[in-house]
């Protein structure tokens, strides 16, 4: 495919591309949306190299700097909240460099669609003093990738490459390089002073981090993903930086606004280019989703042109939350001055209709209804219910979430409910990829510390929610290799704990019996709630034959419904007087839950 | 150049991208730019989910307020909620088939009557198509081929030619299914 062809993809998809033509070596990540899809398209693509869904996405990271030391190229691919987790070796490997070149790809999530915070990685990326590259478009993440293997190579640094939802899941025509493959030499080389952190090589190589910005920013400046427009006469300056800069671009022309326009995508920012605009302007508006990061550089550098007075405005005028689109950047232009036009935008009339929100939520015959449903019977609903990061967050619609920080922090808060003194009983839960994840450690530490809670970890035999992406408990790898499938059981007994019970949450009786025997064991209990993601079962053929109600049977009493099925509906009577009944609709999965519910009897497997 | 703003809404797991790769598709095969942008994600167990697809654009892939030239509702209650995207001379193309959200479902709100929402949607837009695409989609052969159904409705309107749309659903269904998505398509073309 890489012969100036044009086609047609989705931004991650153009990622795994560019990945697989720069002969990578090794690449590494753990699923996270809007991340997940460049290692499921590379792993698909079957090229010659190492790909890998890591337990965490500190061990990816190092996993990638291992393979880089070694004289290889990588990439290391997470969610912007997976460098918090991967965050403690990012920072020092500023320090040591790299040695093959090496790609870091946080996916940043502005608007939160699909993450607990919308946190902006280029913060980061300035932390650790690293280059960062912020593609506007999917093509510029794909060219993007050939420049910063180049960059990294030339400077042994890493390189972040940080596209948001709307470019990793942007698509558009995607015009493909060509390329040949590369052979890199292997072998590590022992050079403790940038392998071995010890404070005397630490401080050295910091100085060493130092002195290299200087040339990395001129360097960075000089890339074609800079872009800057003088218009003559303009007196005002726009500047946009990444996805917000093609958004701009489409307001200045639909206003026809007189402005010099840069755009940027580099950082640090181009600070020459900076001063070149505000060289020829009164007035400058930067224009950047989340973070000012781009505004306080021009800030500083204005308050360095001594000889002239520049209005500035950034943050005052533009939301440093949520995404942003062509809609707001009119409406924030129009009501400073920036533009005369008014937006129409804003004067859309809504429908009078009154439409019923629709939260996403879990699938028929998802197994995780199931668990919260005998989970909240032995515990009551007045019970501690601590939860984490996975399809089962949904687990807030059956009162079974009650807080979620990050992941694996389901255990460890638990375990501080119940240290501060909380009496009640506390029951957390944990996904089986979210237990490997980070889970680990807090069971190790509930256990160690004698705190009183149960962990039900619910083993749905992938990582549901980012895709179904394969994990250590499935015994297969990415490529789909078989590998040694690692026991729940076994990790939480030695682990410490002393109650552990693998239940089938499909067995509603049996299931609410196990956690009321945990909810009475003293001390860290554990229920592993293993049944197969309904997605992942109806993959591999597996297809039970769904149920109806018998509406004889059926007395009206809407227990099934409280159960939250989407498969289940309730028919109001028709004639006044008569009782309404349940009704399962052809989205029915089979688990049989809701006739176990069924207090008439009256649910049945269709013969 | 041809530009045209398409919204595509639905309910997730209805298939909403297909909808939207066949007609991006459609387009680069055509040589005419794209950009999209896709709902993944947490939205897609069953929440409310929104594509743009944006033929002859270059900008960004988001379609601002009140300038899609269409919406493409999967579900009558989506449509609704898109409606603000639409340009004043703009069509809608719907289906009238309602899913449920969990809300009506539990009786925790009602869902509207279709007749008034289609009647809603009409002061909206210049032309309206609705569609009862999921009896169309059986007639086809498959009840699981109602979105491209909704496609073949579409395809009067958006500037691409029927030959390169069939060439987008020919490579992006299933090999043993192409033969009634192609049906699907055409009898969607006829309403
Ligand atoms: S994808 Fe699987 S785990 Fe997620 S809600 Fe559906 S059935 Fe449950
Ligand atoms: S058996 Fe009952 S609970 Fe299970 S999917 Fe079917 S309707 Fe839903």
């Amino acid at each position: 495919m890489s012969n100036n062809t044009i086609t047609y993809l989705l931004g991650n998809h153009a990622i795994a591309q560019a990945i697989s033509q720069c002969s990578t070596d090794v690449v590494a990540g753990y699923p996270g949306t809007p991340s997940s899809e460049i290692i499921e398209f590379l792993a698909a693509m079957k090229p010659d190299c190492h790909i890998e869904w890591s337990v965490n996405e500190k061990a990816a990271m190092e996993v990638a700097i291992g393979a880089s030391w070694a004289g290889g190229r990588s990439v290391v691919t997470m969610k912007h909240v997976g460098l918090n987790v991967a965050s403690d070796p990012f920072m020092t490997l500023a320090y040591s460099g790299t040695r093959g070149g090496m790609i870091i790809i946080s996916a940043d999530d502005p608007g939160c669609h699909s993450s607990q915070n919308e946190q902006d990685n280029r913060r980061y990326a300035a932390f650790a003093q690293i280059p960062c590259l912020d593609p506007a478009v999917p093509q510029e993440a794909y060219d993007m990738v050939f420049y910063a293997f180049e960059f990294s190579e030339k400077f042994n640094m890493p390189v972040m490459l940080r596209p948001t939802t709307r470019v990793c899941h942007g698509k558009s025509n995607i015009k493909l390089r060509t390329s040949a493959p590369v052979h890199h030499e292997i072998g590590f080389q022992k050079i403790p002073s940038r392998w071995v952190m010890l404070p005397a090589h630490a401080r050295l190589r910091h100085q060493d981090l130092i002195n290299k910005q200087q040339e990395m920013m001129q360097e960075l400046g000089l890339s074609k993903w800079n872009d800057l427009d003088i218009i003559e006469g303009a007196k005002i300056g726009i500047i946009a930086s990444g996805v917000a800069s093609v958004y701009t671009k489409e307001c200045l022309k639909k206003f026809n606004t007189k402005a010099s326009f840069l755009k940027i995508s580099t950082y640090p920012p181009p600070v020459e280019l900076i001063k070149e605009l505000l060289g020829s302007v009164d007035k400058v508006l930067v224009i950047e989703e989340m973070e000012p990061i781009v505004e306080d550089v021009v800030r500083s550098i204005s308050n360095s042109i001594s000889n002239k007075e520049i209005e500035i405005h950034g943050k005052d005028i533009i939301p440093g939350y949520g995404e942003l689109n062509v809609s707001i950047i009119a409406s924030c232009m129009a009501s400073s001055g920036f533009t005369d036009n008014q937006e129409e935008a804003d004067i859309v009339d809504k429908t009078s209709i009154e439409l019923p929100n629709r939260p996403p939520v879990m699938c028929p015959g998802c197994p995780h209804r199931a668990t919260y449903y005998a989970m909240k019977k032995a515990f009551g609903k007045d019970a501690v219910f601590p939860g984490d990061i996975g399809c089962y967050t949904l687990g807030i619609q059956m009162e079974t979430m009650d807080t979620c920080l990050c992941m694996g922090a389901s255990i460890t808060i638990a375990t501080g409910i119940y240290h501060a003194g909380e009496t009640k009983p506390i029951c957390c839960s944990i996904g089986d990829s979210t237990f490997l994840h980070t889970g680990i450690p807090g069971l190790l530490n509930a256990v160690y510390n004698n705190a009183d809670i149960t962990v039900a970890i619910l083993d749905n035999r992938t990582t549901a929610m980012t895709g179904h992406q394969p994990n250590p408990g499935t015994g297969q790898t990415v490529m789909g290799d078989a590998t040694y499938m690692v026991s729940l059981e076994d990790i939480a007994t030695s682990c410490g704990v002393q109650f552990v019970k693998v239940i089938d949450p499909f067995n509603v009786e049996s299931t609410i019996e196990i956690f009321n025997k945990a909810k009475e064991h003293k001390g860290t209990s554990v229920v592993i709630s293993k049944q197969e993601c309904i997605i992942t079962a109806r993959r591999r053929g597996i297809k039970p034959r769904p149920f109806e109600v018998d509406i004889d049977k059926c007395n009206g009493c809407r227990m099934c419904i409280k159960f939250g099925c989407p498969a289940i509906q309730f028919a109001d009577a028709q004639v006044e007087g008569e009782k309404g009944y349940a009704h399962i609709s052809n989205l029915c999965a089979g688990c049989g839950v809701c006739a176990s519910i069924c207090p008439f009897d009256a649910i049945k497997e269709v013969c | 150049m041809i530009e045209f703003d398409l919204v595509i809404v639905g309910v997730g797991g209805q298939g909403a991208i297909l909808s939207s790769d066949i007609v991006g598709l459609a387009a680069v095969n055509s040589g005419v730019p794209v950009q999209a942008s896709e709902t993944h994600g947490m939205a897609q167990r069953g929440g409310s989910v929104e594509n743009h697809v944006r033929i002859g654009l270059t900008y960004g892939s988001l379609i601002p307020k009140r300038q899609a030239d269409c919406i493409l509702g999967l579900e009558p209650v989506e449509a609704l909620r898109a409606v603000d995207y639409l340009s004043s001379g703009g069509v809608i193309v719907v289906n009238t088939n309602p899913i449920l959200p969990i809300t009506a479902l539990s009786g925790a709100c009602e869902y509207p009557d279709v007749d008034m929402m289609i009647n809603e949607l009409r002061n909206y837009c210049k032309e309206l198509v609705a569609v009862d695409a999921n009896s169309i989609a059986k007639q086809a052969g498959h009840p699981l081929t109602a979105n491209v159904v909704m496609i073949g409705a579409l395809s009067k309107f958006i500037p691409l030619s029927v030959e390169k749309l069939e060439e987008s659903i020919r490579r992006l269904v299933p090999p043993k299914t192409v033969d009634v998505n192609i049906e699907a398509f055409r009898l969607g073309r006829l309403q």
